[in-house]
């Protein structure tokens, strides 16, 4: 008898999402599907307004990583403005708007390991759900969780003073910045009281990452086996190869490693990237148009980034890469499981940028803005937390957008994270009558991995409310979990 | 010599000029009474309300009411906080305010207001009125969602010539402000920067400035609207 599951919705991710899994006639896992049921609209609210407001309202779609979109947005007026991508910008303009970005991946980054997914890692993800959280990992490793909190904290500082302020801030403008760093500003950040201080970021960040290899080397079978399939991988990449979130070229390789998109420039992504929609979500399924729809689907975001990028320009988490790479024998890396691994080296890494910058003395000096011929139309693409963040606008002569497409990072993930879906279901539930609360979790610990952002208040407790239905081939409700 | 009258504002004692309105003789002796629409030295509307007083028991408009000898003023009594509240909460709902995603918030007048009363939520329902926006000019982005029809842009921006570059039309509901094309098209930099300014909410917009100003340097970032004209007396 055909059956029916519905997982409704998924706990400890940004947002809002369920998911159906369907089952044959012998109980086996046929088809499961993550489907977004938010519908957010940003692109329509955004068309007659003033392009330069386009860096502060479209930010709004967003409360965990408002920074991305707020940076994406200024880059693609950048190019309207006529300051062009990348170094069109005065030094000044570019590297705080740098630091904007690194201290925003450095708290995203620190926000997803310490309290959305170490329960999982801590405490096991059969543990009961009512410790399996953020609470339980407080009372357990309380120096963890404060390490967490302080990182965030951090990182949250660093957007404080490029942005304007922690959330939705201001700071980055067409063409540049509308403030630079104050000595005193600096000197907070290079040598502030323990820990608040960016030696400390570095040690803590390099100490999670330790704790996240020794779990992997007692653990190595469970995680590999999690969920792991061959996918395309895409990303900015500097146009030297090396890892940057800033800004770059577009790169894909596929499982094996081989360039599929070969470092492109990004103004012209329409003419690579193509979305399909699909009637039960949403959220759009973009493809590497070349390849088709079949063929053409990749992942984006940490997992993505560490498998497009040739080096890590940064000491510290160029070893760690290394060691990394050395798992994979320098291919493709396709485990599920391994994002969280290859986002606590972006998180290092972020914070060895944030150093970097921090002694730079272009951040003090007082040339924030550039700008030339204006154009009608920009594309601007940089790395969030998540993945590749596409944002495009096109204005009028009035300075009106006339039309804005944005494909977010979650986007990109659309179908990797349906695909790493229907692994673990088909692994957890198949020949099973009976959902348990384990099994259900496992699910949801497949689409953490990619750190989706749906956009949802309730993840900070590490409880979201999930219904998981069972119906038979007629439709009928034979089972039904709820948390 | 211009004569002198003494009066009082909530049992402080003050001296101002014969004619004088009530609002700049206050604000001279140390006294804030909350404007929108007034300028000193343009000629008052008496439009929004939002400076009403009480002079000798009656509830007058700060703007339009010069001071007289002996008048008694009652201005930061709970009665007055709560109707001045009142008219702020109604110019909030009547037009399409959203400060979040808005280059005005910082420097906008209605939202100091806001603050400074602690506005949570209106009292009013919302109105939602659909508006247009104008922006065909070359250097003004006239957003009428926001417009409070205060008319400071009608009584200062003006030409060389003294034509005013803005104007109301219509009446009622179906009033709006509007810029004269002909007219907008010379203005300078520096008189875009000037109807920017002087327009109490973000509807009048200097074109590709926006967010200029860093959080932390905008008029009221750091201070509470008034408070220069009461700290200046103490
Ligand atoms: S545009 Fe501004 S200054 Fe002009 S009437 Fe409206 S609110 Fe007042």
């Amino acid at each position: 008898m055909a059956q029916k599951v519905t997982i409704e919705p998924v706990t400890r991710v940004e947002g809002h999402g369920k998911v159906t899994i369907h089952l044959d006639d012998n109980m086996n896992v046929a088809q499961s599907r993550l489907h977004i049921v938010e519908f957010r609209g940003f692109e329509r609210f955004v068309q007659g307004r003033p392009y330069w407001e386009a860096p502060v309202l479209v930010q709004r779609l967003c409360g965990i990583c408002p920074v991305s979109h707020h940076l994406a947005a200024a880059k693609a007026l950048d190019v309207i403005v006529g300051a062009g991508t990348g170094h069109g910008l005065t030094a000044t303009g570019e590297k705080m708007r740098r630091l904007m970005h690194y201290g925003q991946i450095f708290q995203s980054h620190a926000l997803h390991f310490f309290h959305l997914s170490s329960p999982d890692f801590l405490l096991g993800y059969d543990a009961d759900p009512a410790i399996r959280n953020v609470i339980g990992v407080a009372l357990n490793f309380p120096d963890l969780a404060v390490q967490g909190v302080m990182m965030r904290k951090f990182g949250q500082e660093i957007i404080e003073h490029t942005a304007g302020k922690k959330v939705h801030g201001t700071g980055a403008i067409p063409g540049g910045i509308n403030k630079n760093l104050s000595i005193e500003e600096r000197d907070l950040f290079l040598h502030g009281a323990d820990p608040l201080n960016i030696d400390k970021m570095i040690e803590w960040a390099d100490s999670a990452l330790q704790f996240f290899k020794g779990y992997y080397m007692q653990n190595r079978a469970t995680i590999d086996d999690f969920a792991h399939f061959p996918s395309n991988h895409l990303s900015l990449v500097r146009k030297d190869g090396a890892l940057d979130l800033y800004h770059g070229v577009l790169r894909a390789v596929d499982a094996e490693g081989n360039k599929i998109l070969n470092d492109v420039d990004y103004q012209d992504y329409y003419n690579y990237i193509e979305e399909e929609v699909k009637s039960w979500s949403y959220m759009k399924f973009p493809y590497l148009k070349h390849l088709g729809k079949e063929k053409g689907w990749y992942r984006v975001g940490p997992l993505a980034r560490l498998n497009t990028c040739d080096f890590i320009p940064s000491p510290m988490a160029q070893k760690e890469f290394e060691i990394y790479k050395a798992v994979t024998n320098g291919k493709p890396n396709n485990y599920c499981l391994h994002t969280h691994w290859a986002r606590l080296i972006e998180l290092l890494h972020s914070a060895e940028i944030m150093k970097d910058l921090l002694n730079d003395p272009d951040l003090l000096k007082t040339d924030l803005v550039s700008k030339g011929i204006k154009v009608h139309e920009g594309v601007g693409l940089l790395e969030a937390p998540r993945g590749t963040l596409f944002h495009h606008y096109k204005i009028n002569d009035n300075d009106e957008i006339t039309m804005a497409n944005l494909i977010v990072s979650t986007t990109n993930n659309n179908e990797p994270m349906n695909q790493s879906v229907n692994f673990v279901a088909k692994r957890a539930m198949s020949g099973k009558a009976e959902i348990t609360e384990p099994m259900k979790n496992q699910v949801e610990m497949a689409i953490r991995a990619y750190d989706p952002c749906l956009s949802c208040a309730t993840h900070a407790l590490g409880k979201m409310p999930l219904d998981i239905k069972m119906y038979d081939a007629k439709g009928n409700e034979i089972d039904h979990y709820k948390s | 010599m211009s004569e002198t009258v003494k009066f009082t504002i909530d049992g402080k004692e003050c001296i101002g000029k014969k004619g004088q309105y009530i609002v700049d003789a206050a604000a001279e002796n140390g006294v804030y009474i909350p404007v929108l629409c007034h300028m000193k030295d343009v000629i008052p509307a008496g439009s929004c309300r939002v400076c009403t007083v009480k002079a000798n028991g009656r509830n007058m408009a700060a703007c339009t009411s010069p001071v007289e000898e002996g008048m008694s003023i009652e201005n930061n009594t709970a009665e007055l906080l709560d109707i001045r509240k009142a008219i702020v909460e109604m110019l909030f709902v009547e037009g399409n305010h959203f400060c979040p995603a808005c280059e005005k918030s910082g420097n906008c007048d209605l939202q100091a207001l806001g603050y400074k009363y602690q506005m949570m939520v209106p009292r009013f329902p919302y109105v939602f009125e659909r508006r247009n926006i104008d922006a065909t000019t070359p250097k003004i982005f006239l957003e009428r969602n926001r417009c409070i029809f205060c008319k400071r842009c009608v009584r200062m921006i003006k030409d060389a010539e003294g034509r005013s570059i803005f104007a109301f039309k219509g009446r009622g509901e179906t009033l709006e402000i509007n810029i004269d094309h002909k007219l907008a098209a010379n203005m300078t930099d520096e008189m875009a920067q000037l109807a920017m300014d002087i327009c109490p909410v973000g509807a009048i917009l200097r074109k590709e400035v926006g967010f200029n100003e860093a959080i932390g340097t905008r008029k009221y970032d750091k201070k509470v609207i008034g408070s220069d004209i009461e700290n200046n007396h103490q």
